[in-house]
């Protein structure tokens, strides 16, 4: 627990220091700061020695070829790789105070706090209600009228509400593609997470949909810190305010969306945000 | 690293920067038509620079146009998009360079009615340095050479030179022999569209550095 003893301006010092070798967001409100990251399947690591910070409600995109370890990174955040067999992981991630990797630390806790959204919309097969109330009854809210509260809320931040007021009862199955990731997220938020991390959210949507979710993006961003891994630069560029490129599982450049996508430093970005490989 | 997977977009970029290069070529030579028809007094060859100002503008539009069309459908990033954004300032310059050879071919035209006051000296060899000025931006875009760019802009500084002594000059041939001013008069408007052509080229080759650089900035 050496981060609690030290002081926030240390923590900064510390964090510009190491920000030297790879530029990137830095305040004192940086809510994931990860160290030395590498993540092993077997015998072949997955995540390189990556050691970054993620600011707070802002959103950073992750971008890279199939196979460079993106969503592997992203999966650590709340320890999904976990559920892996023969998955290891090495190094720290610090979510606040929280040593996310730490084996004291709770995990459905942990995931609580980070949300995720996958590719493909997930949806129970239950009710649109029963699938926002899912999160917040395991975690032991039983009654009716805060359930109503909380489901009504999320729906509204999820943008999916006056779609759906009329008919929470259907089955979230007879959803539209873009109107199930929306519930998804809903359902996400439905526990008050602090971060959202979304693996390729709207891949499997057709365009509208996906500028539906991008617009949802930046209005979530006022108030939770998101984490995207998206192979769509456009929607990279157009979302987010930092971005990171991984490469054979290291982070080869960090920095703002705007330099990433316009004047990167490394020739090997270049060479992949301009399509010459990838 | 596969360095062919965009091999039409790299195909198509490289007919835009040809494009360029030409429209480039087409105003280096009404440049020096305009100047050669001004020191022989040649108004066949004054109206030959004035008709090609439209081939110029033609080059505008269509280059304008194939560059908006790989902004939408191309996505460009990085120096693709830095090299596409270049290319469209650059033609705005490069077409008013044309239209100053105009203005100057026109000029030309009035001032070949009756023989000159004095013999032309400084204003051919001022003309030769912004016509260099003009190739070797052209070089320093094909070439990516920005160490070419300086020395560019250390021409453009000769050239200032050139249109503050050379206006003094012509001034006081008025003020001492108001029967010159009808031909100095004009002779002081040439001298001012080769530097307006000068400052163009110097915005040419800022674009050049940035499409190089990333990085924006007066280069003069």
């Amino acid at each position: 627990m050496v981060k609690e003893t030290l002081g926030l301006k240390d923590i900064v010092a510390e964090k510009l220091t190491k920000r030297e070798a790879q530029s990137g967001p830095v305040s004192a409100n940086d809510t994931i700061s990860i160290r030395n990251l590498s993540v092993y399947y077997g015998d072949n690591q997955a995540v390189k020695n990556v050691t970054m910070d993620i600011g707070a409600r802002d959103i950073t995109a992750l971008i890279g070829p199939s196979g460079c370890g993106k969503s592997t990174f992203l999966r650590s955040m709340n320890r999904m790789n976990d559920l892996i067999l023969g998955a290891r992981t090495e190094g720290e991630i610090w979510l606040d105070a929280t040593d996310v990797l730490s084996p004291a630390t709770d995990v459905v806790e942990l995931r609580k706090r980070v949300g995720m959204v996958f590719q493909r919309p997930n949806p129970f097969p239950k009710s649109i209600f029963d699938n926002v109330a899912y999160g917040p009854r395991v975690h032991g809210i039983r009654r009716r009228d805060q359930l109503e509260e909380t489901v009504e809320q999320s729906l509204i931040r999820a943008a999916l509400w006056d779609e759906v007021k009329d008919n929470l009862n259907k089955s979230a199955m007879d959803l539209s593609g873009g109107q199930q990731q929306r519930l998804c997220i809903a359902r996400v938020l439905a526990v008050q997470p602090e971060v959202l991390l979304m693996d390729e959210p709207a891949s499997a949507l057709d365009p509208i949909s996906t500028l539906r979710i991008e617009e949802l993006m930046s209005e979530l961003k006022k108030d939770y810190t998101i984490i995207i891994v998206t192979h769509n630069m456009q929607q990279a560029a157009r979302v987010s305010t930092y971005t990171g490129f991984f490469l054979s599982g290291e982070l080869i450049e960090f920095g703002l969306s705007t330099t990433i996508f316009t004047t990167p430093r490394e020739k090997r970005t270049e060479d992949y945000v301009t399509g010459r490989f990838g | 690293m596969d360095q062919h997977t965009r091999a039409s977009f790299d195909e198509q970029l490289r007919e835009l920067q040809q494009e360029l290069l030409r429209m480039g070529g087409v105003v280096e030579q009404m440049l020096f038509m305009c100047v050669k028809a001004l020191v022989e007094r040649d108004v066949a060859l004054a109206d030959e620079t004035i008709n090609m100002d439209d081939i110029v503008d033609g080059y505008n539009l269509d280059i304008e146009t194939h560059c908006l069309r790989l902004l939408a459908l191309q996505q460009p990033m990085a120096r693709d998009l830095r090299t596409i954004a270049a290319v469209l300032k650059i033609i705005t310059d490069v077409e008013r360079m044309g239209d100053y050879a105009v203005d100057i071919a026109k000029t030309a035209k009035i001032l070949a009615e009756k023989p000159l006051f004095k013999p032309l000296v400084d204003i051919p060899r001022m003309a030769e340095i912004v016509q260099r000025m003009l190739r070797e931006s052209l070089q320093a875009f094909v070439n990516h050479d920005t160490a070419l760019l300086e020395q560019i802009v250390t021409e453009d500084d000769a050239v200032d030179n050139y249109n503050r002594a050379l206006t003094d000059e012509l001034v006081g041939y008025m003020e001492k022999n108001p029967s010159v001013v009808y031909q100095a008069m004009r002779l002081i408007l040439i001298v001012r569209y080769l530097e307006r052509i000068a400052d163009h080229i110097t915005n040419v080759c800022e674009r050049v550095y940035y499409m190089e650089t990333g990085t924006l900035k007066e280069l003069h």
